[in-house]
C-alpha cells in the first residue's frame, strides 16, 4: 500500500500501536551492537526456544538500545495494565527465569532495574501513564525509571524510540509519531517556512562545528541549480562517540525522515548517507529502513502522492577519520582519494560533483521531524541562549555510570559526571573531562561547574564536537592522553597539507620524548609553537583543531609535563618508560600468583606449600617489561607501582 | 576470484567510476584483502588506471593489500577503550601471538589490527574477532579467547 492520505498513516500507526502494546505479554531484548556484545542475542535466543517450548503466553521483541549500556543486556517486560520493568545484565542462563517467574506474578529481584511509571511521547507532546496497580509482591522499592539516577536529569528527542521500537517495523516507529511530520511538512507548509521553522528553532549541527542549521538550509535553497544533494554525515570517527550509532541501529527512520523533510525544503532529489564501515549493524538497520520506507510510498517517487520525489542511497565510508570532514566526504561519495579542499566556496554553493549540497550530522536529522511537530517555540524553550534543544553525551571512562545521556544544553559537567554518571569509581579522585574527539581538549575539575553548551566549552578550550565525555582520574595521565591523540591524528592527516602532517607527527615524537623521560622545558614552548602553525596553516578543521588536546592539557595540567620532564615520574603511573614494579616482601604471601603470569619469567622466590612457608617473590629489573600482568594478578596488593 | 565474480560485483553498482570504493570492499569482503592480479582486471574492466586504485587501497584503513589471516582481531583504541588499558590488550596479543599490529601469524590463522573506536565505549576495552565484538577484556582473558577460535 502506497500512503496518500493522513488516514494512511494513521492506519499504520493503528498497527504500530497493536505491535507496540500488544494485548499479550511482550518481552523485549534490548538488541543494538552494546547489547550483543554482552550476549544479547543468546538471551534472545533462549527466550525464543523456552516460549516455544512450553507455549508460553508470550510475544517476543527486539528493540535498540536503551542507553544504559553498561547494563546491558537489558530486557524489558510490559503487560497491559501493568509498568513497564526493566531488567538489566540478563544472561542467558537466566533469562527464562525472569519469564517464569513474572507468570507466576514474581519478579527476579537482583536483576531489576526499574519500573517505567510514564513513557513520554515527545513526537506528539502525550505522556502516556503507566498503572503501578497490580504489580508482583515486593516491588514497592523498585526505583521508577525516572528515580534512576542515570535517566533523571535525561530528557530524550533524539533518543527518542531507541529502546523502545523494533527499528526493523516501520509501523512501530509510525506509533510513535513518526512520518507526520513529514506528511505536515509536504501537505501544510511551503519549503520557506520549514527553514523558517527550523531557523527558529535555534538548532545547530550536532556534528561538532555548531552551524546553524536552518541557515544552512537556506543558502543552499538559494543557491543556483535544479540539481541539489542532501547527505547524511553517519562517519561517525570521534573515538568515545556513538551516539550516532546508537540512534541508527535504534530509530533509523528519525533520520531518514528528517532528510526527506530537508530534501523537500532545500530542493533536492537525491541524497546520500555516508555511514562508517565499522558499524555493520547500522548498515544493515538503515538498509532496511529505506526499503520499507520507499515500499509506503514515504520515500522514492511522488511521495505521499504530492509529486515530490526523493531518493536515498547508503554509502559505506572506508575507515577514515579525515572523511567526517565535510568536502572529504563529498570526495569519497565521488569515488576519490577522501582529502579535503579549501571551501571559498561553500558546499551548500558547489559540493557534491559541483551541485549545491546539504550535509548535516545523524543527531541533527534526527531532531528535525521533533521541531516541525512541536514548533519553533517549543524547541527553542530548552537549552541555553545560544544552544538550544538536547545533547547525546557518550558518558564513558572512569566513571560509574556508562551509556548514552541525553541532557537539555546547560547543564553542568559536574551534573553529568556526578548524578547522571554517578562518580568514579573505586574512589578514586575525578581529574578531568575530554570532550570533543581528537579535536576536543580536556577540563579540568577547576571548571566542574561548566555548563555544557557549544559556547562555553569553545571558551574553555575544548569544543562539543559530537559529544564523547570521557571521564578520567587519578590514573590517567595527561601527557599520554595528549599522545595518544597524536598518534590518532597523525595516522588519520590525510597528508594534504606539510603543516597537519608533519606537525601532527613531530607533535607525537616531543610527547614520546617527553613520556619516556627525555623532555625538557624547552619542548613545552616548542609544541605550543608547533600547535599554532599546524592550527593556522591547515585547510581543514583536522588540523585546525589537531593541537587542542596538547594545548588545554599544557594549559590546565602544566605541573604533570613538568613533573614528567624535571623528575622523570609519571604521576598517574601510566607512561610505562617512567615506571618501575617491584614486590613489597612484608605483604606478599608468596603464593606465586605474579610468578605464574609473568611472560618474561623475570618473578622469582618460593611458593609456599601447606608445610613449608615459602619466600616472598622478587622482580628482576632488567628482565620486567612492564605489562602490569603481576600487578593485576596479585590479590594481596604487594605489587607496587612507582 | 573468477572474473566472472568480480563482473558480478562491478555490474552490482552498474560499472559506475564513484562506486570503486563499494567495489574494492566487496571484494575484500569475499578475499579478506586485495590481491594485485584483481585490482588490475578491476583497473582494466572499470578503465580506472591503477595507481588511482591503488591509492584508494592504500588510503582507506578498511582496506588491505598485504593478505590477511583466517581470523581478523581488531583491538579497540578509542579513547575510552585507550583510558581502561586497551595498550595492555594489544601488547598480550602481540607477545601471544608473537606479531606485531599490521601483521599476520606465521600459521596464518590470526591478522592483529588495531581500530579506533568501534563505537562500543561503555564496555572498554573491547576487541573485535571475525566481527564478534568481545568487551571489557584483561590481559588473562587473552588466552582463553585466542582459544575459541583455533
Amino acid at each position: 500500500m502506497k500512503i496518500q492520505t493522513k488516514a494512511d498513516l494513521e492506519k499504520i500507526k493503528e498497527k504500530g500501536l497493536k505491535s507496540l502494546y500488544p494485548k499479550t505479554t511482550k518481552v523485549s531484548v534490548g538488541m543494538a551492537t552494546c547489547g550483543l556484545s554482552t550476549g544479547a542475542g543468546k538471551v534472545y535466543e533462549v527466550l525464543q526456544n523456552g516460549v516455544e517450548k512450553d507455549k508460553l503466553p508470550i510475544l517476543l521483541g527486539q528493540t535498540g538500545c536503551i542507553g544504559f549500556c553498561q547494563k546491558e543486556p537489558v530486557v524489558d517486560i510490559l503487560e497491559p495494565g501493568k509498568p513497564r520493568i526493566f531488567y538489566q545484565g540478563v544472561t542467558p542462563e537466566r533469562s527464562m527465569e525472569i519469564v517464569q517467574k513474572w507468570l507466576d506474578n514474581q519478579v527476579v529481584d537482583d536483576l531489576l532495574l526499574c519500573k517505567m511509571e510514564r513513557e513520554d511521547w515527545i513526537v506528539e507532546g502525550v505522556v502516556k501513564d503507566y498503572s503501578l496497580h497490580h504489580l508482583p509482591a515486593g516491588m514497592d522499592g523498585t526505583p521508577h525509571y525516572h528515580q534512576v539516577p542515570f535517566y533523571s536529569k535525561q530528557f530524550k528527542i533524539a533518543l527518542r524510540n531507541c529502546g523502545f521500537i523494533n527499528s526493523d517495523l516501520i509501523e512501530e516507529y509510525v506509533a510513535r509519531g513518526g512520518y507526520f511530520s513529514l506528511h505536515k511538512a509536504i501537505m501544510n507548509m511551503k519549503p520557506e517556512e520549514i527553514i523558517e521553522e527550523i531557523k527558529r528553532s535555534g538548532l545547530r549541527g550536532r556534528g561538532g562545528a555548531g552551524f546553524y542549521t536552518g541557515n544552512k538550509w537556506d543558502s543552499c535553497r538559494k543557491s543556483k541549480g535544479d540539481t541539489k544533494f542532501v547527505l547524511c554525515n553517519a562517519d561517525e570517527g570521534d573515538p568515545g562517540a556513538y551516539m550516532d550509532r546508537s540512534v541508527l541501529e535504534g530509530d533509523p527512520h528519525s533520520v531518514i525522515e528528517g532528510m526527506i523533510i530537508g530534501a523537500y525544503a532545500i530542493g533536492a532529489q537525491e541524497g546520500f548517507i555516508y555511514v562508517r564501515d565499522e558499524y555493520p549493524l547500522a548498515i544493515q538497520k538503515l538498509k532496511t529502513a529505506i526499503q520499507q520506507a520507499e515500499k509506503v510510498g514515504l520515500l522514492g517517487e511522488n511521495i505521499l502522492g504530492s509529486g515530490f520525489s526523493f531518493k536515498i542511497h547508503l554509502f559505506r565510508g572506508g575507515g577514515a577519520f579525515v572523511c567526517g570532514e565535510s568536502t572529504a566526504l563529498m570526495a569519497s561519495i565521488e569515488g576519490k582519494v577522501g582529502e579535503p579542499r579549501a571551501k571559498h566556496i561553500h558546499t551548500t554553493e558547489s559540493g557534491l560533483w559541483d551541485k549545491p549540497s546539504n550535509l548535516n550530522n545523524v543527531e541533527t536529522w534526527n531532531n528535525v521531524p521533533v521541531i516541525l511537530a512541536r514548533g519553533a517555540d517549543w524547541y527553542s524553550k530548552i537549552g541555553t541562549e545560544g544552544s538550544k534543544g538536547t545533547k547525546v553525551f557518550s558518558v564513558v571512562g572512569k566513571v560509574n555510570n556508562t551509556g548514552l545521556v541525553e541532557v537539555p544544553m546547560g547543564i553542568t559537567l559536574r551534573e553529568i559526571v556526578y548524578d547522571v554518571g554517578g562518580g568514579i569509581p573505586d574512589g578514586k579522585k575525578f581529574k578531568a573531562v575530554q570532550t570533543g574527539g581528537p579535536s576536543g581538549g580536556c577540563i579540568p575539575e577547576s571548571l566542574i561547574d561548566l555548563p555544557v553548551d557549544f559556547d562555553r566549552l569553545t571558551e574553555a578550550g575544548s569544543m562539543m564536537g559530537s559529544g564523547g565525555m570521557i571521564v578520567m582520574d587519578e590514573s590517567t595521565c595527561m601527557v599520554d592522553i595528549a599522545k595518544y591523540f597524536m598518534s590518532f591524528l597523525k595516522d588519520e592527516s590525510c597528508g594534504k597539507c606539510t603543516s597537519c602532517r608533519e606537525g601532527t607527527k613531530r607533535m607525537h615524537e616531543i610527547l614520546t620524548e617527553i613520556s619516556e623521560g627525555r623532555g625538557t622545558l624547552e619542548h613545552l614552548n616548542l609544541l605550543e609553537e608547533l600547535g599554532w602553525v599546524t592550527a593556522e596553516a591547515s585547510l581543514c578543521q583536522l588540523g585546525g583543531t589537531a593541537p587542542n588536546p596538547v594545548l588545554s592539557t599544557i594549559r590546565y595540567f602544566r605541573d604533570e609535563y613538568q613533573e614528567h620532564i624535571v623528575n622523570k615520574r609519571c604521576p598517574a603511573k601510566v607512561c610505562r618508560a617512567l615506571l618501575q614494579y617491584r614486590i613489597l616482601s612484608d605483604v606478599c604471601t608468596s603464593c606465586g600468583r605474579c610468578a605464574k603470569v609473568c611472560p618474561e619469567k623475570a618473578i622469582s622466590g618460593k611458593q609456599r606449600t601447606k608445610k613449608e612457608k615459602g619466600k616472598p617473590f622478587k622482580i628482576d629489573p632488567k628482565k620486567c617489561i612492564k605489562c602490569g600482568m603481576c600487578f593485576e594478578a596479585c590479590k594481596f596488593k604487594a605489587v607496587e607501582v612507582e | 576470484m573468477e572474473s566472472s565474480e568480480i563482473n558480478t560485483i562491478i555490474n552490482q553498482y552498474k560499472g559506475k567510476e564513484s562506486a570503486i570504493l563499494a567495489i574494492l570492499q566487496d571484494i575484500q569482503g569475499k578475499e579478506k584483502y586485495l590481491p594485485k592480479e584483481i585490482l588490475e582486471q578491476v583497473s582494466q574492466k572499470m578503465q580506472i588506471p591503477m595507481t588511482h586504485i591503488f591509492r584508494l587501497a592504500t588510503f582507506y584503513n578498511a582496506l588491505s593489500i598485504k593478505p590477511r589471516g583466517k581470523h581478523k582481531i581488531d583491538v579497540c583504541l578509542g579513547t575510552a577503550c585507550h583510558v581502561r588499558g586497551g595498550n595492555k590488550i594489544i601488547d598480550k596479543l602481540e607477545r601471544d601471538l608473537s606479531v606485531s599490529v599490521g601483521e599476520t601469524t606465521k600459521d596464518k590463522q590470526f591478522t592483529l589490527e588495531s581500530v579506533r573506536c568501534v563505537g562500543c565505549c561503555s564496555l572498554g576495552p573491547v576487541a573485535v574477532i571475525d566481527g564478534h565484538v568481545y568487551g571489557r577484556l584483561t590481559q588473562d582473558k587473552i588466552p582463553a579467547l585466542l582459544k575459541e577460535f583455533k
